[in-house]
């Protein structure tokens, strides 16, 4: 498999994220892109550094099977709507997020880059999923899209440090995966208050503790 | 090197097995900050005994500059009062903190990180670290500030102190950049020849001021003191006015050591920053009722004289007399070990009487030396030595201050250290007024509460650390030789070829003086003692009331009205608040009188000001929606802005 084809992949994947209505579906989807995200390093050929191996690997335990058992634990101690619920609709969503890819296509071009990195896909798919990221954490209401959301938005991080992961120090990236771990686990508790406290996890209710 | 490690890992630790036990956590704790206290000190007096500086060295590429950690002199000098208060303030809290007051677990593993911080603070030597000590002291200080976070008043102090230590640090993070800039590296240590009186010397040094200024609590920016010290706990008081607020004074004090040759206004600078903490600091103390936040403005007070004895010091510095570079010097780091001893001492004594009255305030105490005469006899230990009288060590580190503004005035054209004199004498004789007023109140005289009546004495785990502390304050008051030479190895590296100040000092005189001041005291309580035996008076008898029938308690003389003359008279100054209602005809209404002194900048400055500018600021809350994807939007958009800003 090329990488460029498993970008490819990414990049659709967030437009479906963007355009799904199901929870189940987004969280799959989430998982799926999380997988993909192990696999591109390997299909750069940075397969015979160990550590980065070692990265890949971890990477594919912690978002294809780690990740899915909380959110499947979430799923079922708190009874979620199956409906995402977004504040803005899918199909302005999904232009939404056709216009964050166009212009991270056009910034990653216009991007004042390190000298020796190879202009590949991997810049404006980074950015793209990033913007995807942040376009679900601002338009979904439920607390679960969030986190979602946010697993994407980590995504598009980890595509851009995929960049630079040969010089990248090991630590720099398993702070990435801890950073991702811990957000994950904080949204899960944060997620079972807010239904404690609202009895639902619309995280509009939260507007309520402003002062 | 493993001994100061060993005490570092002791002391970062002490709280955590309190965690896991179920009874006696406190006393493991005390356990181990005990041990980590003799380690360290066991380090410190190795390095001040002439013996080899430890130091920690890291591979040069992990943080682009070697040297970690330099127990060198004056690293050793500050880390002798750390761990002795913080192993003193242990004991002292295991009874002084218990459950009652809540969260005793969580004030003990914050009291234990906060001496780590303490203690890897003092040996730093590379600017990262020295940094990231700095704050992880401002945030235990903080955690342990708002401990009964249950009182509007805790919250208050805690948001003051932490907003003030913050802007410090911020301060500290651009001098240290700016310093970083001249010597192209991130170790701490000497500075080229003709920096200081550059350009960038003086924006750096008044960085620095500022940043070690607000911590130590110089007067213009000590806001954040007086609430913080009432609303700690009593042995956090202790800690944080003993050694905390230390570490300005530490950072001060290293910037000597590193600049060779210091212009003229910085001395300049430090004796009017001096002049104006010790004499404001003690006046402001008269003026308060709260028991601690008298204590408070005091540790004002004596920062103002270490500053000085700074100052004193940087003069003789700039104009090569290295005299009086030596005497001024030592005064000020010998003042440091000595305010920590006997502040620590009172914030201790102190706590007691709020422990045992439920009150800090003064007019609610009275005759509290018949109930708890153990305390009683530690508070006057304490307000002794902190009137600077012999013979106790307050006496011997102003000693050394006077001494050096006399010599200064032997060398100069004009005698400005007249001044310097003057503020000494000044501040000392307001002290002496202040605690006759504290002690007087608080313990002469009769209860004036059914509370201050049933005050019972502290118990003897309480009363240990203070007579430790106690004692102290007596050696180094008698016999001031004992200190002398590790003194010297500290003040060695401040400036060249320093003379040696116990010499300067005549130190001997101080104990010839010291023995025969204590003998014929002695001997005059004897004789009193004689006399009191040989006429038998009955005990219970109530003071002579000048003939009024029912002279009730509360008609005994205030601390308001002890130092309303003196209050009264610096009005100019302090902007004493006074309520009172007009008293007429021949049967008049009952009436409230009401007085106290609000702190200069933070009520009538500050306060205001951010009141107005929290007005003007409220036009911005249509942006706090309290909608969690509005922030985010925010987020995004300061991405999108950045990214296309970067591109264009």
């Amino acid at each position: 498999m090329s990488p460029d084809f498993l970008i490819a992949l990414t990049m659709l994947t967030n437009f479906t994220l963007v355009a799904t209505s199901r929870v189940n579906k987004a969280i799959q989807l989430a998982v799926f892109q999380g997988i993909l995200m192990g696999l591109i390093p390997l299909a750069m050929g940075l397969g015979k550094h160990t550590h980065i191996l070692l990265l890949a690997l971890v990477a594919i335990a912690v978002k294809g099977g780690f990740i899915p058992y909380l959110f499947r634990r979430a799923l079922r101690q708190v009874k979620i709507r199956r409906e995402v619920d977004p504040y803005v609709g899918y199909t302005v969503s999904l232009m939404l997020c056709a216009a964050g890819t166009g212009l991270s296509l056009v910034l990653a071009h216009a991007l004042p880059l390190k000298a020796g990195t190879t202009p590949t896909f991997l810049v404006p798919a980074a950015l793209a999923t990033l913007f995807t990221g942040f376009l679900l954490l601002v338009s979904r209401r439920t607390a679960l899209t969030q986190v979602v959301g946010y697993l994407v938005l980590e995504n598009g991080i980890y595509l851009f440090g995929l960049l630079l992961v040969e010089e990248m120090p090991v630590l720099v990236e398993t702070g990435i995966l801890l950073d991702l771990f811990v957000g994950v686990f904080v949204m899960g508790i944060v997620i079972n208050h807010i239904h404690m406290t609202f009895d639902s996890t619309d995280t509009g209710f939260l507007a309520e503790l402003k002062d | 090197m493993s001994l100061y490690l060993l005490s570092l890992l002791l002391a970062a630790g002490s709280g955590i097995p309190g965690l896991f036990l179920r009874r006696r956590g406190a006393e493991v704790a005390a356990g181990l900050m005990t041990a980590s206290a003799l380690a360290g000190i066991g380090a410190a007096l190795g390095v001040l005994a002439g013996g080899p500086v430890p130091s920690l060295r890291l591979p040069a590429l992990a943080l682009t500059s070697p040297s970690l950690l330099v127990l060198d002199a004056i690293a050793a000098w500050f880390l002798i009062p750390v761990l002795l208060l913080a192993a003193c303030g242990a004991w002292y809290g295991v009874r002084y903190w218990e459950d009652a007051h809540g969260h005793p677990r969580w004030v003990r593993l914050v009291f234990g990180g906060l001496t780590a911080a303490l203690i890897l603070l003092v040996a730093a030597a590379h600017t990262w670290l020295f940094l990231l000590a700095w704050e992880a002291m401002a945030i235990g200080a903080f955690f342990l500030v708002s401990t009964e976070d249950r009182l509007p008043e805790t919250r208050r102090a805690a948001w003051i102190y932490l907003v003030s230590t913050h802007t410090g640090t911020l301060c500290l993070i651009g001098a240290f950049a700016l310093l970083a800039g001249v010597a192209g590296t991130w170790d701490l240590g000497a500075l080229p020849r003709g920096f200081a009186s550059s350009r960038l010397g003086t924006q750096t040094f008044l960085l620095f001021m500022v940043g070690f200024g607000l911590k130590a609590g110089v007067m213009p920016i000590h806001i954040w003191l007086p609430p913080a010290h009432a609303a700690a706990p009593s042995h956090v008081s202790a800690l944080m006015s003993g050694v905390l607020i230390k570490m300005g004074i530490l950072g001060m004090v290293r910037l000597i050591a590193w600049v060779p040759d210091p212009p003229l206004w910085w001395g300049a600078l430090f004796l009017g920053l001096g002049g104006v903490s010790g004499i404001l600091g003690v006046a402001f103390a008269l003026g308060q009722h709260d028991l601690k936040r008298l204590l408070a403005y005091h540790s004002i007070e004596n920062i103002g004289i270490i500053l000085l004895g700074l100052g004193l010091g940087l003069i003789g510095k700039s104009t090569s007399q290295s005299a009086l570079a030596a005497l001024g010097f030592a005064g000020a780091l010998l003042h440091v070990l000595n305010h920590s001893l006997f502040k620590g001492l009172l914030f201790l004594a102190g706590g007691s009487v709020v422990h045992a009255t439920g009150t800090r305030n003064l007019e609610r105490m009275g005759g509290l030396a018949k109930a708890m005469p153990w305390t009683s006899a530690a508070f006057l230990t304490g307000s002794w030595a902190i009137c600077g009288l012999p013979p106790l060590n307050g006496f011997v580190s102003e000693w050394f201050i006077y001494l050096g503004a006399f010599r200064a005035m032997a060398g100069a054209r004009w005698p400005w250290s007249v001044g310097v004199l003057a503020a000494l004498a000044l501040i000392g004789a307001l002290a002496l007024a202040c605690f006759a007023k504290a002690y007087g109140t608080a313990f002469l005289g009769t209860p004036r509460t059914p509370a201050a009546a049933a005050a019972h004495e502290a118990p003897r785990m309480m009363l240990l650390p203070m007579a430790v502390l106690a004692g102290a304050c007596v050696l180094i008051g008698v016999f001031p030789m004992v200190i002398a030479s590790a003194l010297d190895r500290a003040i060695a590296g401040l400036g060249q070829a320093l003379p040696a100040s116990s010499r300067l000092a005549h130190l001997p005189l101080v104990t010839v003086l010291a023995l025969t001041l204590a003998l014929l005291a002695l001997g005059l309580a004897r004789w009193a003692w004689a006399g009191r035996r040989s006429e038998p008076v009955p005990a219970e008898l109530p003071t002579w009331d000048c003939g009024y029938a029912e002279a009730l308690p509360r008609a005994q003389y205030t601390a308001s009205s002890f130092a309303d003359g003196l209050v009264t008279g610096a009005r100019w100054a302090l902007f004493p608040k006074v309520h009172e209602a007009q008293v007429q005809g021949p049967f008049p209404e009952p009436a409230r009188f009401e007085s106290h002194v609000p702190d200069l900048v933070l009520d009538r400055v500050l306060d205001p000001a951010f009141r107005l500018g929290s007005r003007g600021l409220a036009l911005l809350h249509v942006f706090q929606t309290g909608q969690l994807p509005v922030y985010l939007l925010y987020v995004l958009l300061t991405l999108l802005f950045l990214l296309i800003w970067m591109v264009v």
